[in-house]
C-alpha cells in the first residue's frame, strides 16, 4: 500500500479518524517501506514487531475515544535517543550491545501521545558530522542521489548528522523521525534532503536519555515533509521535564493553530554577513527569491547586521569539543558498551576508547582536551564562550528591528560521498550558517525550497526569537506555500 | 599553533585513547588545523564581555535534596561488560 506511505501526517490522521484505514495497515505499509529503503543504509535497526503491537493498542485507543494528538503515526527515531529494550549505539562501535533499560523523556512524550516507532535510524558517530559519513554502521545514501540503487551513478550524502532521520522522510518510509541538532544537524540534511526540520529553541525538548555530544548546545526536534506535520509532532516532543536542569517549564503552544497564513506586516530580517565567499549563486538566488514570496505574503524585508557571524564555527569549534570531551569521557569500556581488555585499567581505557571511537570522535575529543587543559583553558574556552556571547548580542540586537531572520540553511549544495572529507575544517563549513543559532540557542527551521542545477534540493533557514516558533512556523509555511515544493527522490519506498 | 607529535601523544594519554604511534603525525596536522582555524577568534574584541554560562535566560532549579528515585541496581549493571556480586569488575587498581 504505497499510498498509505505518500500521506502526509496530518492526512494520516485525518484518514485514520475517517476510519479509511486502521494503524495497524498504517504501520504495515510503513514496515514494508522500511525494507524497500534498505539500500539507503538509512535504518540500524529495525522494530517492526514492536511497531505493529504499538499499531495494535493505537487503533483500541482510538476505538475507546481515546486517540493521542500523534495516534498511530509511525516515525523513525535517531538512534542518539536511548529507546528502553532496543539497542541504541549513537553510531558508535564503543556502545556496541548497549541495550538502554530507560526511555529518553522525548521518545517517551512521543508514544505517550500515541507515535509509532518504527525502528532506529543512521547518524553521524555521536552526532558529529555534516555527511552522515562518520557512522560505524556505515554511511547513509540520499534517496535523491541520482540513478537508482545499485547504479547510483553519484552517491549523494543526505547531510549530517541526522542522515538517517532525513533520508527515510525523504524517501517516504516514516512519516516523520527525531533529529538532533547541535551545530544545524536537523536543519542541514533537512534542506539536502527537502524536508522540513525544527531545532527547537534550547530548553524546550528534554535532553535526559539523549547521548549527550555538547549539552548547552543539543537540541531535539522533528524532521517531517511539511510545516503542519512538524508543527504537530513538535508539539508533542516539547514539554518541561525536571529531570533536565535546562528544560524549560512553560507551556507548550498549540503549534497547528499558530499556521494561520497570516504574515503580513511582520519584519524579515535579511543578515548581510550571510553572503559569503564562495556561495553558489543559485543558493544566492534562490534566497532572494524567499525575500520576495515572504514580501509578496505581506511581510516586510529589512536588512540587518550579525557582525559576528564569521566566529561563530571557530567559536563552536571550541565549545563543542570542549564538552564533548567531558561527557564521552563515561564511554569507558566498564560500565556499559565495549571493552577492550588491558593490562592495567589505564591500559583498558586507552585500548576501549582507541579501538571504540571513530576517528572524527577522537579529533573533537582530543581537541576538547587540549583547550580545557592546564594553561589553554582562559586562551581558548574562556575566550570562546565570550565570542558566544557577542554572537547572542548580535541576534539581540537584530530581533528589535525585525521578528524572524531568512538565510539559506547551508552554503553549499548536497555533495557526494568522498567529497570534502580530506579537510576536517572544509567539512566543517558546512554549518556556518547553522551554528550561530546553536550558539544563541535561538529556534531555527529549515524549509525545502527548490532544487538547484543538479536536481537536488535547497532549503531556506528560518531563526525566530526565543521560544518564539510559532512565527518560525507560520514564516515556514508561507515559504512552503510560496515555493510549492513537489519534488520527489528519484528513489522513495 | 601547531601542534607536535609529543603534545599529541600527551594529549591522547589526558584523554585516554591510544592512538597508534604510526597515526600520530596525520593527527598533529589535522589538530594543528583545527587550532589555526580557530585562531581567528583573537580579532574579536572581548573586554569587559562575561563569558556565556547559560543561552536561556532562566535560573538553575533548586529541589529538595531527597531520594525520590532508585533502586536499580540490576538493571544499571546489565548493560557492564563483566559484572560480578553487584559489581562491575576491573583489572586490579591496586597492588
Amino acid at each position: 500500500m504505497a499510498e498509505l506511505t505518500r500521506l502526509t501526517m496530518a492526512q494520516a490522521l485525518d484518514g485514520l479518524s475517517k476510519k479509511d484505514f486502521t494503524a495497524v495497515e498504517l504501520t504495515e505499509a510503513h514496515v514494508g517501506a522500511m525494507e524497500a529503503v534498505r539500500p539507503l543504509n538509512a535504518y540500524i535497526t529495525e522494530t517492526p514487531d514492536q511497531a505493529l503491537e504499538m499499531a495494535r493498542a493505537s487503533d483500541a485507543r482510538r476505538a475507546k475515544g481515546e486517540a493521542g494528538p500523534m495516534d498511530g503515526l509511525p516515525i523513525a527515531v535517531k538512534d542518539l535517543f536511548c529507546t528502553k529494550g532496543v539497542a541504541t549505539t549513537a553510531a558508535s562501535r564503543i556502545l556496541e550491545g548497549f541495550v538502554p533499560p530507560y526511555e529518553s523523556t522525548v521518545t517517551a512524550n512521543l508514544w505517550r501521545d500515541g507515535a509509532v516507532m518504527l525502528g532506529k535510524v543512521n547518524l553521524d558517530e555521536f552526532a558529529m558530522g555534516s555527511a552522515n559519513i562518520t557512522s560505524h554502521h556505515g554511511e547513509v545514501v540520499s534517496p535523491w542521489s541520482p540513478g537508482a540503487p545499485g547504479s547510483w551513478s553519484r552517491r549523494i550524502v543526505p547531510g549530517g548528522s541526522s542522515g538517517g532521520s532525513a533520508a527515510v522522510v525523504a524517501a517516504r518510509a516514516a512519516l516523520g523521525a527525531t533529529g538532533t541538532d547541535t551545530g544545524g544537524s536537523i536543519r542541514q540534511p533537512a534542506g539536502y534532503t527537502g524536508i522540513v526540520g525544527i531545532k527547537p529553541t534550547y530548553g524546550r525538548c528534554s535532553r535526559w536519555g539523549v547521548v549527550a555530544y555538547a549539552s548547552s548546545l543539543d537540541q531535539a526536534g522533528p524532521m517531517t515533509r511539511t510545516v503542519e506535520d512538524a508543527a504537530i509532532m513538535l508539539r508533542s516532543m516539547c514539554g518541561f521535564d525536571p529531570k533536565d536542569s535546562t528544560s524549560v517549564d512553560m507551556a507548550v503552544p498549540d503549534f497547528r493553530a499558530a499556521l494561520t497564513g497570516d504574515i503580513r506586516g511582520l519584519r524579515v530580517g535579511i543578515p548581510r554577513e550571510y553572503r559569503v565567499d564562495g556561495m553558489p549563486a543559485e543558493i544566492e538566488a534562490l534566497w532572494s527569491r524567499g525575500v520576495e514570496w515572504l514580501k509578496a505574503a505581506g511581510a516586510e524585508p529589512v536588512e540587518i547586521s550579525l557582525p559576528h557571524t564569521k566566529y561563530a564555527l571557530a567559536a563552536y569549534y571550541i565549545v563543542a569539543p570542549a564538552e564533548a570531551s567531558s561527557n564521552l569521557a563515561r564511554y569507558d569500556g566498564v560500565r556499559f558498551g565495549r571493552r577492550v581488555e588491558g593490562g592495567s585499567l589505564n591500559e583498558l581505557y586507552e585500548n576501549t576508547r582507541g579501538e571504540g571511537f571513530g576517528k572524527e570522535v577522537q579529533r573533537r575529543i582530543l581537541i576538547g582536551t587540549y583547550v580545557l587543559s592546564a594553561g589553554y583553558y582562559d586562551a581558548y574556552y574562556l575566550k570562546a564562550q565570550k565570542v558566544r556571547t557577542r554572537i547572542k548580542q548580535d541576534f539581540d540586537e537584530a530581533f528589535r528591528s525585525c521578528d524572524v531572520i531568512l538565510t539559506p540553511t547551508a552554503p553549499s549544495t548536497p555533495f557526494a560521498i568522498g567529497d570534502n572529507s580530506d579537510d576536517p575544517v572544509q567539512m566543517y563549513l558546512n554549518d556556518v550558517f547553522t551554528v550561530p543559532v546553536n550558539l544563541a540557542g535561538l529556534p531555527g527551521m529549515s524549509v525545502p525550497a527548490g532544487l538547484g542545477g543538479d536536481g537536488l534540493p535547497l532549503g531556506l533557514q528560518l531563526i525566530g526569537r526565543p521560544f518564539d516558533e510559532e512565527t518560525l512556523l507560520r514564516v515556514g509555511q508561507a515559504i512552503e506555500t510560496a515555493a510549492n515544493f513537489t519534488a520527489t527522490p528519484p528513489f522513495m519506498a | 599553533m601547531s601542534l607536535d607529535k609529543a603534545t599529541v601523544a600527551k594529549i591522547a594519554h589526558l584523554a585516554r585513547i591510544k592512538v597508534p604511534d604510526d597515526e600520530l603525525e596525520d593527527l598533529a596536522g589535522d589538530l594543528s588545523r583545527i587550532l589555526s582555524f580557530v585562531e581567528q577568534l583573537n580579532e574579536v574584541d572581548t573586554k569587559d564581555v562575561a563569558p556565556m554560562t547559560s543561552v536561556a535566560a532562566q535560573k538553575l532549579r533548586r529541589r529538595k535534596d531527597e531520594v525520590t528515585d532508585g533502586g536499580y541496581r540490576d538493571a544499571v549493571l546489565s548493560n557492564g561488560p563483566e559484572t560480578a556480586e553487584g559489581f562491575y569488575v576491573v583489572p586490579k587498581v591496586v597492588e
